[in-house]
Order: structure tokens, then C-alpha cells, then sequence
């Protein structure tokens, strides 16, 4: 057979069509498997869907595009778990509609900021961030105590991430409204933050390299060594935003 | 990763691999095929393709690519479900990571493991570690220099709502802290806490209307004694902040003390154990203690 490279490339639509093939490849070897994996597909056993409140704080948090500046994904890296805590892990994500992982971080990862804070700091920061922490370029959101949640909305939404496979039961459906009732969308989202990282695996070591502060000659990525420093925690996610 | 996904993952970089290499040998350039020739397409008058044999370093560099690849799926996770013979996995480069600076972390911690929290606000380097522990975990409610914020306690003062000796700075740190002052509107309505707010200022000796905090001095002492004390100097095992003092976490204003009362305050510190570690808390103790000491704000005090 006398094949050469002038039969696809002189006929666009051979070159057109193999190339789709050719690139394929990647997503068939790599994605298809992983949507039949029970890590992927499976909720961690202990895991329940958050609650009506917590959902309406998701839907502020999409709406008001937090995910544009916080990833929620904390990648399998030292750096990384040693900053946030435990790695993001799959199961955590199932019924996540649609995922919030995110891929920017100008302000830090929120995939374990759940009780790291209190719910009146989040008030005071989602209200104007520089009342706490002065160096931050995040923007206020004061409407957010303003505005009351729509209880009739959410019922629907629940009914709709039910479709999608979240086990919401009809109670927790019709005690939507109720749960919700006179809560603002600042309630909401505070409880929805308060909710991240709330399946996350417990650490194994004794000691959490958390805070573990690097002696001064390795790099600064977990810690602020420089006293001088910004010692703000979302310094380093500035530095991640610069570069 | 079950059989039958290893076998279809195997048999796709089989595929891939075969492919490309059958790929490159059915189009390479044959002998016969003088070089000059070109494609025969013409562009802007004049403008052809040539249609020469692929460089030699980039034929040699393409088969490269298919020899690391064997190599590769050999060594690494990557060919079906086998493992690869070096045992490589994300997950153990990442523990092995960690428990390097875990060990390091644990040899720096064992310096101080003799030194009680009270000891570690005199060690210079105890201090300094206990400031980037600080920096990283407690500035965001606390401030970058420990001077708090509204609602989040100044930590170079002289009140303590907690207690400011270094064990119970310590537990503070380690376990967190819940203030449950509930709402008192419904007890008190909306004649009795502004008389009650009245009679708190008059404690703290701020202005306030003299009958009004009469009036709000026997609903004091039925209500507010439990917590606050009689004399309201507070108590520090139940995070009852003193009342007579110039420090006040959330304002001395008349409006805000109506505001306490209404709402209640439920000022919540995160317990830091299960986030930094026990180590890690007793360093950070020693840094807060060193600040207590510096307790000159205390004159500046008031609206804070």
C-alpha cells in the first residue's frame, strides 16, 4: 500500500476526521475510565447532602462568582496540604452540581476553610474584608445581609440535584422553606463556607504540618518566615496571583 | 481499576504507540522521491511548499518519544492498572514529603518540649517561631499585631475574657472558646434594655441617665449576676467579659450594649488543636503571652 502523507493531508476531511480520532485517544484512556470508578462516583459512606441553607449559599456563592478568585481543590502537594489541610479527594465532589474546584486562586483554596473561622468573622469579612484583615483586595459583598432567600426556589433546586442522584428525601425537600425561613442570603453563605471541608479526611499524623514553621532556609511557601512579612494568610495567595 | 478498564486502558497506549511509530514509517519519505520536488500548491503567485524527507534530528527525536514511553509505562503507574516497577504514586511522594518536614517540625518543637508556656514567651527563638505560627493562623481575626479587631479580642491588653494566664491562654488556643451570652429581649422587652444597658455603663463609669440605670440595676442583679457577677467584673471560666473596665470587644456605646442585650453575643474562637497541632498551640501561647506582657494599650482602651 503506497500511503504517504499527501492522503491527509490533501484531503480535508481524511485530515479532519483522523485527527478527531488521533486526539480522542487522551480522553478515552483517561476520562472515560474514571466515570465508572467507584472513588468518582461514590459518596464517602458518612456523607450527607448539605442542607437547604447551606445549598442557598452555594447558589450565592456561584452567583457572586466566588469561584473566579477561590479554588476549592486542594491538589496532592506538600505545600499545599501543609497550607489548607488533607487533599481534595474525589468522593467529596459527587454531588457537587456543578463542581466549584475552580482553577484560580487570587484569594486562597476554600476546600477546608469550614470552621477555620468563626461565623462572625465571615460576617464582618464578607461585609468588608479590610475590617480584619487589611492587606486583602476582596471585595465587600454588605447586600448579602440584605437580601432574604427564596425559600419556593430552593425547593425546586433540590428537587432538580435529586434528578442529578443527591439523595435529598422529600422531607428535606418540603422542610426547605421552613429551615430557611427569614435567613439572609449572609446567613447562607456563611453556613455554605462553614460547610466546606466538612467530609474531609481527618489528618494521619500526629503533628499537622499545618502550621509546621519551615526553618528559615527552606522555601516560604507555608510560612511567612520573615517576620516583616505580610503575615497575612492571603499573602501567599497573592504571591500565587502575581505569578 | 477493574480488569477489564485495565485491558481497554492497555490496549489504547498500545494503540497510540503502535499507531504513531506505523504512522511515521507508512509516511516517511520514500528513497525513490528526489528532494525539491514540492507540494504542488502555489500560493500568492509564486509562493510553494517543498516537500522534503522529515529532518533527521526530528525523525530521531519522534522515535525517541515512543522509547521513553515503553520506558516510562514500565517504570511509572500508567499501563493498565500495573504499578510500575519503581512503586511510584502521588500519594507516597506526598507523605514522604510530609513526614520530612514533619521531621523537622518535631526536632524544631523538641528545643521547647522542656519549657512550659510561660518559658517560651522569654525564649527569643520560641517567640519568633510562635510569630510565624501567629502570622499564618490567628492575624486574620486577631490583627497582624494582636490588636484585634471589633469582636475579636485585642491580645496586648490587660482584659481577658478567657483568662489570660498561660495555661488557660493555652486551653484557649488548643480547644477554642464559646461565649453564649444568649438574647435578653424577650426577658427584658423593649423598656428594660436600655435600662439595663444604662445600669452597665454606669458600671464601667460611663455617662448614662441615672434613672434609667436605676430602674436597670434590679434587672441586673436578677439577669446578669449569673455570669457578669454583681459587681460586674465578669468571669473568665465562663468567658463572661468584666463590665467595669475601658475594653469592649463589640463598643461601650449605649446602642451597642442594646445590641448585645437584643441579640446576645456568641463570639466563637476556632478550636486551633485539630488544625496546627498541640505543639504548634504551645509555641503560639508563648508568643500570646509574650504580647499580654506588653499590656500598654490598656490606657488607650475604650470603643475598641
Amino acid at each position: 500500500m503506497s500511503l504517504n502523507h499527501e492522503k491527509f493531508e490533501k484531503n480535508i476531511f481524511r485530515m479532519g476526521i483522523w485527527t478527531a480520532i488521533v486526539v480522542s485517544f487522551g480522553g478515552l484512556a483517561q476520562i472515560v475510565p474514571l466515570m465508572f470508578q467507584a472513588q468518582v462516583v461514590q459518596p464517602l459512606p458518612e456523607m450527607k447532602p448539605i442542607t437547604a441553607l447551606e445549598l442557598a449559599g452555594r447558589e450565592v456563592y456561584v452567583r457572586e462568582g466566588c469561584y473566579n478568585c477561590h479554588s476549592q481543590m486542594v491538589r496532592a502537594l506538600r505545600s499545599e496540604t501543609a497550607r489548607y489541610g488533607h487533599h481534595s479527594i474525589a468522593a467529596e465532589s459527587v454531588w457537587d452540581h456543578p463542581f466549584l474546584w475552580g482553577s484560580k486562586r487570587t484569594g486562597p483554596d476554600l476546600a477546608r476553610v469550614g470552621g477555620r473561622y468563626s461565623d462572625d468573622w465571615h460576617r464582618v469579612h464578607l461585609n468588608n474584608p479590610r475590617d480584619v484583615v487589611p492587606e486583602s483586595n476582596m471585595p465587600g459583598f454588605p447586600w448579602l445581609s440584605e437580601n432574604l432567600i427564596d425559600a419556593d426556589d430552593l425547593a425546586a433546586k433540590m428537587g432538580a440535584l435529586r434528578t442529578l442522584g443527591t439523595p435529598y428525601t422529600d422531607e428535606d425537600i418540603a422542610g426547605a422553606a421552613a429551615s430557611t425561613q427569614g435567613k439572609t442570603e449572609m446567613d447562607a453563605t456563611i453556613a455554605y463556607v462553614q460547610s466546606l471541608g466538612r467530609y474531609a479526611p481527618k489528618r494521619q499524623q500526629a503533628t499537622p504540618a499545618a502550621t509546621v514553621p519551615t526553618p528559615p532556609s527552606s522555601e516560604p511557601v507555608t510560612a511567612p518566615v520573615d517576620p516583616a512579612a505580610p503575615a497575612d494568610p492571603a499573602a501567599p495567595a497573592a504571591e500565587e496571583a502575581r505569578s | 481499576m477493574s480488569g477489564a478498564w485495565s485491558i481497554y486502558v492497555i490496549v489504547l497506549s498500545l494503540l497510540v504507540v503502535g499507531g504513531s511509530a506505523w504512522l511515521l514509517a507508512m509516511t516517511a519519505k520514500k528513497p525513490e522521491k528526489k528532494e525539491g520536488e514540492t507540494t504542488g500548491h502555489v500560493w500568492d503567485d509564486d509562493l510553494a511548499e517543498y516537500n522534503n524527507p522529515l529532518p533527521r534530528w526530528w525523525l530521531w527525536l519522534f522515535i525517541g518519544t515512543i522509547i521513553f514511553s515503553a520506558g516510562y509505562l514500565v517504570l511509572y503507574p500508567g499501563f493498565g492498572a500495573n504499578k510500575g516497577t519503581l512503586g511510584w504514586s502521588s500519594e507516597g511522594q506526598l507523605l514522604a514529603e510530609q513526614q520530612k518536614y514533619e521531621e523537622i517540625a518535631r526536632q524544631t518543637y523538641a528545643k521547647f518540649a522542656a519549657l512550659s508556656v510561660a518559658d517560651l514567651a522569654k525564649n527569643a527563638e520560641a517567640v519568633n517561631l510562635g510569630r510565624n505560627i501567629f502570622a499564618n493562623n490567628c492575624a486574620a481575626c486577631h490583627g497582624t499585631d494582636g490588636r484585634g479587631a471589633v469582636g475579636f479580642p485585642n491580645l496586648t491588653d490587660a482584659s481577658w475574657q478567657w483568662g489570660g494566664e498561660a495555661d488557660q491562654i493555652y486551653t484557649t488556643i488548643l480547644n477554642g472558646r464559646m461565649a453564649a451570652m444568649p438574647s435578653w429581649s424577650a426577658v427584658l422587652g423593649a423598656e428594660g434594655t436600655p435600662q439595663v444597658a444604662a445600669y452597665v455603663r454606669s458600671l464601667a463609669g460611663l455617662g448614662h441617665d441615672a434613672t434609667a440605670a436605676a430602674a436597670g440595676k434590679p434587672r441586673y442583679e436578677q439577669i446578669c449576676v449569673a455570669c457578669h457577677g454583681i459587681d460586674g467584673k465578669g468571669n473568665p471560666a465562663l468567658g463572661a467579659p468584666n463590665l467595669t473596665d475601658a475594653d469592649w470587644l463589640y463598643g461601650s456605646s449605649e446602642a451597642t450594649i442594646v445590641e448585645s442585650l437584643t441579640k446576645g453575643r456568641n463570639g466563637q474562637m476556632p478550636a486551633h488543636g485539630p488544625l496546627i497541632g498541640a505543639d504548634a498551640v504551645k509555641i503560639v501561647s508563648g508568643y500570646v503571652y509574650s504580647l499580654r506582657d506588653q499590656a500598654q494599650s490598656t490606657a488607650s482602651g475604650g470603643e475598641k
